[in-house]
């Protein structure tokens, strides 16, 4: 991580709501803001995990950096060219670069398409390579991934679900991205199968130079593979940090909640561990709590966070973090003292 | 909490089939296990595993044909399940033996409110009239936590989030003072925080009622958590089953070792690179003659395609099914 890093993906102020209709007439009457003025960079060959609960906007926040909505708000810059506000025809020719691999290896693959159709399909759309060359490619993607050649003209069914998954990478990789976003790749996956799956992401990051913005409900997995990590909440970013200080002293007291929660497969550390357990339930991002968005379940709430919502700011280099105990100005600047000390013992 | 005298349920010898167009399916195959009064059992296992296959055949849920409960004994009171009637069948699930399945949205009826649903069970099994059928659905809803109970009596599963429909569930389950709660999943569909609310509430839970819980999981973390013991699955059969500390400091089959590396931790230590389980997990079309983990294993040797390990005492009450030995580093 030493070496001079460059920002392939730029994202300022972006907003992706989603109008409420109602009434006889359809008239709009409010907004699901799924993401609300998020910002972040992400640098060239790392990966940037996504963590948060379902209805957080994670995934919200993936598809709306490729553009595969029409954004509310925001500028968003790819390898510094903006595309926050390209028509979708105009996107087309960028797509070679930036590639999305789904959830569902089920569902995000066509059934009535084999293994080499759904891997070629890119190079179908964006060359003008001969069928020859296409078939090569297709081969060499399967051996990338670790799929069996001999396999290349059966459909999708026939694959188990961790195959499934590799061959939505392989499709993915087809025509060289540079920026890879995963959305919950391993979620639909056994456990013994996540490992493979993960390793190979990680390797191929490694061979090929990718760009990865990983997007996980799991912690312990965005651990394993993110070299920063941000937290969301209803729809905005709370914390956003590098990996080991994020786990390892983590100041946003929902990413405190968050991690604690988090079961640990060692009935040593189960014991002593000190959960914060978070009353009630995420509230709906169409009416979020005025204030911080995290204001009634939070156990440190203050009375400022009730009326104004904190900042996300650069506490140390590199870690953000949008919370009133951290602002240094008024009447917070004793607790976030305290609070630092309780991290430091933690 | 470990070790008391007469257990509350006893497997022994659990065959389950499959009848399908392409040939029987071995889902569960010689299960046997023991639950102590009082004790939380973990059961993990991956997808395929047998795990809710074995608790559904011990209740008789499964639907027949396909499913063909074919050999085995369950203890419980004095009676061997798989003999009774349905009809008994049906007076015991929800009285003395409780269900909590995975999805508490598919498992609760859309159309029926909460308190009818919870109040069910009371009159049908406990002949309660309706005033105290609702006293005690009160009463119920206080216990798992879910605040204003009166009122929300009369609201339908729709008005409820995940994780308090999840409480609903485990308030019907209880409704008639169950001996054995048996949890499938409970808190696989929620959110962790939601999970964290959940087991926290299980924990209270035992503690005031005493019950015996048996809960199915594939997460590691859940099970070191709030086990007391543990009963590994693969390929239908139980591969490693002991106390659950003594599991995790102590694995001897090589699928409980490579399960527990597979998982990253988010507290402990980070590895650079994951362990791997290479391969797939069994088809269970074949008969069970050889070890099912033996294609995936890394000590699997020539006896392991010939025959199925039986399992073996590794320590008092720790038991594997494998004929590598990992204290002696060799062969059994």
């Amino acid at each position: 991580m030493t070496k001079p890093r460059r920002k392939l993906v730029e994202v300022r102020n972006l907003k992706m709501y989603f109008p409420i209709h109602a009434g006889v007439l359809r008239r709009h009457v409010g907004d699901v803001k799924a993401v609300d003025d998020v910002s972040f960079d992400i640098f060239e060959g790392e990966t940037l995990g996504i963590v948060g609960e379902s209805g957080c906007g994670k995934s919200t926040c993936g598809r709306a950096v490729l553009r595969l909505y029409d954004i509310t708000d925001g500028s968003i810059k790819i390898d510094g060219v903006e595309i926050g506000s390209k028509s979708q025809s105009a996107l087309r020719k960028l797509r070679p670069t930036m590639q999305m691999v789904f959830q569902d290896p089920q569902a995000s693959l066509n059934p009535r398409m084999t293994v080499a159709g759904i891997i070629g399909e890119p190079m179908d759309e964006h060359t003008d390579w001969s069928k020859a060359r296409k078939l090569e490619r297709i081969y060499e993607l399967m051996d990338a991934v670790g799929l069996n050649r001999n396999f290349v003209n059966r459909y999708p069914h026939s694959f188990s679900g961790g195959q499934r998954q590799r061959i939505g990478i392989a499709r993915a990789l087809a025509l060289n991205p540079k920026f890879i976003i995963c959305d919950e790749p391993i979620a639909a996956l056994d456990v013994s199968i996540q490992a493979q799956v993960v390793n190979l992401l990680e390797e191929l990051q490694d061979r090929l130079g990718l760009t990865y913005m990983f997007i996980s409900h799991d912690l312990s997995m965005v651990r394993h593979i993110a070299d920063r990590v941000a937290v969301m909440y209803l729809g905005k970013f709370i914390e956003l940090a590098p990996r080991d200080a994020l786990y390892a002293e983590p100041l946003h007291p929902y990413t405190q909640a968050l991690l604690s929660a988090v079961p640990d497969p060692d009935p040593a550390s189960e014991e002593r561990v000190e959960r914060i357990i978070l009353k009630g339930d995420v509230p709906s991002p169409a009416n979020p709590p005025q204030g911080c968005n995290f204001c009634n379940r939070c156990p440190k709430v203050m009375d400022i966070c009730r009326e104004i919502d904190p900042e996300f700011r650069e506490l140390e280099s590199g870690h953000f973090v949008a919370c009133h105990l951290y602002n240094d100005a008024g009447q917070t600047g004793a607790s976030r003292h305290e609070h630092t000390q309780q991290g430091e013992d933690a | 909490m470990l070790e008391t005298s007469e257990p509350v349920l006893q497997v022994q010898g659990l065959k389950t089939l499959f009848n399908t167009r392409s040939g029987n399916l071995h889902a569960v195959n010689s299960v046997s296990f023991n639950l102590q009064a009082g004790e939380l059992l973990g059961v993990v296992g991956e997808s395929g595993s047998g795990k809710s296959v074995t608790m559904m055949s011990l209740i008789g849920l499964l639907p027949t044909p396909p499913a063909e409960v074919q050999a085995g004994s369950v203890m419980f009171g004095g009676q061997d399940l798989l003999k009774l009637s349905q009809r008994s069948l049906q007076n015991l699930r929800g009285r003395d033996i409780g269900f909590v399945f995975q999805d508490p949205m598919t498992s609760l009826n859309p159309v029926f409110t909460v308190g009818f649903q919870i109040m069910e069970p009371l009159r049908r099994h406990m002949g309660m009239n309706k005033s105290e059928a609702q006293a005690r659905a009160i009463e119920l809803l206080d216990l798992v936590g879910i605040p204003d109970a009166r009122r929300r009596l009369k609201d339908f599963p729709h008005q409820f989030s995940g994780g308090m429909r999840q409480r609903v569930m485990i308030a019907i389950a209880l409704a008639c003072d169950p001996k054995v709660l048996i949890a499938d999943e409970p808190t696989t569909a929620l959110d962790v925080t939601i999970q964290a609310q959940i087991l926290e509430l299980v924990k209270e839970l035992r503690q005031k009622l005493g019950m015996a819980i048996i809960w199915i999981t594939h997460d590691l973390g859940v099970i070191a958590g709030i086990a007391d013991r543990v009963m590994v699955m693969y390929g239908g059969q139980v591969v490693e089953y002991g106390p659950v500390r003594e599991v995790f400091a102590n694995p001897a089959h090589p699928y409980t070792r490579a399960l527990m590396t597979t998982v990253p931790s988010v507290r402990g230590a980070r590895a650079p690179k994951l362990n791997v389980i290479e391969g797939q997990p069994p088809i269970l079309s074949q008969h069970p003659i050889a070890c099912p983990f033996r294609a995936r294993c890394p000590k699997a040797f020539d006896r392991c395609g010939r025959e199925n390990p039986a399992r073996y005492d590794v320590a008092p009450g720790h038991d594997a099914a494998c004929f590598w030995d990992y204290q002696t580093g060799a062969p059994r």
